[in-house]
């Protein structure tokens, strides 16, 4: 284990737990979308080194260039963009959801509201 | 970049934040073009910088823009991350190295797909042959996510609930808020 | 909004076009430099976005209104779904372009040309609907 071979995976593992921390502590709804949305670039940054090849070029088939890094996390990268931001607008269409019901956006006022409406 | 994600978790503004949000997907689309993943930047580079960051400014005009909750740092949270964050890095040990042209991951399929896909479908560009090609299924099953996704925005957010809650002031729809 | 922000209209318009060719362009030349479905579907729907944005939600619903996102919506999966299906009826696998033209090649660049343009329609047809139904909440 040398030590700048393996730095992408830690710049990945902190990215990730930075998203991961967001989802868990932070009661805004709207920020642990964002810290989903953190940790998922971070999953993706993955895939994109672990794809990288050293003095690999861009995928593209040009006269003169032998070495291409690998396309296939390329591909399930870039449909996985996309799928995100579909479900990421999943998420924010019940948290608009969400505000007409309870009125707020903190899921311990949410939670409040819920027990309040049990106890009725 | 790292800065940016940390600063998410103290700003209270949300605003901010989403501004922010958005310059992380930019800096990510950055370091796609370096990492030569050239399409994956230009997708994150429209989609993360764009769209996703005009979809979450919708969501706060909706909603508020004001956090409430006190950002203090929460000890268990924090600790469970460091546990996780140590765990992981303690696995990637057995990781190949970056850039290694011999790992496990670029010696499986990709050798095929770079030789043999000129032939085979006459495109220079890989990730285009291998998208819509090889890997026909999972980009099918892909469109189909998206599609169930604005079926679902459209469901949630749609014609109907806009007249119900137009027509009788408000109904509070009981199951929405249970479902989450 | 119509008065307002003149700066913001000239420009608009002056590039919208632009836009969304740009959008084709990435579509169609997908197969040779970076670009495909995907990426040419987001800016598309951001061209259609924009105007949206600036002329007036109601406007840019008289230029995509309702059942055309929808039927879109669903044109783009059945157009994907089609191409696969139609490998299928000339005798090869689900999703298999080298039967769809004589010379195996061209098959697949066929194949994989109508499989973008499904994506394509399905992906501009999502961004495009679901900002409208954000947008059209507050009213």
């Amino acid at each position: 284990m040398d030590f700048p071979g393996l730095i992408n995976y830690w710049i990945v593992i902190i990215l990730m737990m930075v998203g991961f921390y967001i989802v868990i502590a932070q009661g805004n709804l709207i920020k642990k979308i964002i810290g989903l949305n953190i940790f998922q670039v971070s999953v993706f940054i993955f895939y994109i080194t672990v794809g990288k090849v050293s003095d690999g070029s861009a995928p593209i088939m040009a006269a003169g260039i032998d070495t291409y890094s690998n396309p296939l996390p390329h591909v399930l990268i870039l449909t996985a963009i996309v799928v995100g931001v579909a479900t990421t607008a999943l998420g924010l269409a019940m948290i608009v959801r969400i505000r007409t019901a309870y009125n707020s956006i903190e899921s311990d006022e949410i939670e409040r509201a819920e027990i309040l409406e049990d106890d009725k | 970049m790292l800065l940016t994600g940390i600063s998410v978790i103290f700003i209270r503004n949300l605003f901010a934040v989403v501004v922010l949000a958005g310059m992380f997907s930019l800096l990510a689309a950055v370091l796609y073009v370096v990492l030569d993943a050239v399409d994956v930047a230009f997708t994150e580079a429209a989609v993360g910088a764009g769209i996703s960051t005009l979809l979450l400014l919708g969501t706060l005009a909706l909603t508020t823009d004001k956090e409430l909750a006190k950002t203090k740092i929460k000890i268990i949270p924090l600790l469970l991350v460091i546990f996780t964050g140590s765990v992981l890095i303690l696995g990637t040990r057995d990781m190949p190295n970056f850039g290694d042209a011999k790992a496990p991951a670029n010696l499986h399929v990709a050798p095929r797909y770079i030789e043999e896909s000129m032939k085979e479908t006459g495109l220079p560009n890989m990730v285009t042959s291998v998208l819509a090609s090889y890997r026909g299924y999972d980009t099918f099953g892909e469109v189909v996510v998206i599609f169930t996704a604005a079926i679902g925005v459209l469901i949630l957010l749609g014609q109907g609930y806009r007249k119900s809650r137009r027509g009788s002031g408000k109904i509070i729809n009981k199951n929405s808020g249970e479902a989450e | 909004m119509m008065t307002r922000h003149t700066i913001l209209r000239v420009i608009a318009k002056f590039m919208i076009p632009y836009i969304l060719l740009f959008a084709l362009y990435v579509q169609f030349h997908g197969d040779f430099g970076p670009g495909g479905g995907f990426q040419a579907g987001v800016i598309f729907a951001a061209g259609f976005i924009l105007y949206s944005l600036i002329f007036g939600i109601e406007n840019g619903r008289k230029v995509m209104p309702p059942w055309l996102r929808r039927a879109l919506l669903s044109i783009g999966v059945i157009i994907f779904g089609g191409t696969g299906l139609f490998g299928l009826i000339l005798g090869g696998n689900f999703l298999d372009y080298n039967v769809l033209l004589e010379n195996p090649v061209a098959g697949q660049h066929l194949g994989i040309l109508l499989v973008e343009l499904g994506v394509g329609i399905t992906v501009s047809a999502t961004m495009i609907t679901i900002f409208f139904v954000f947008a059209s909440q507050d009213q």
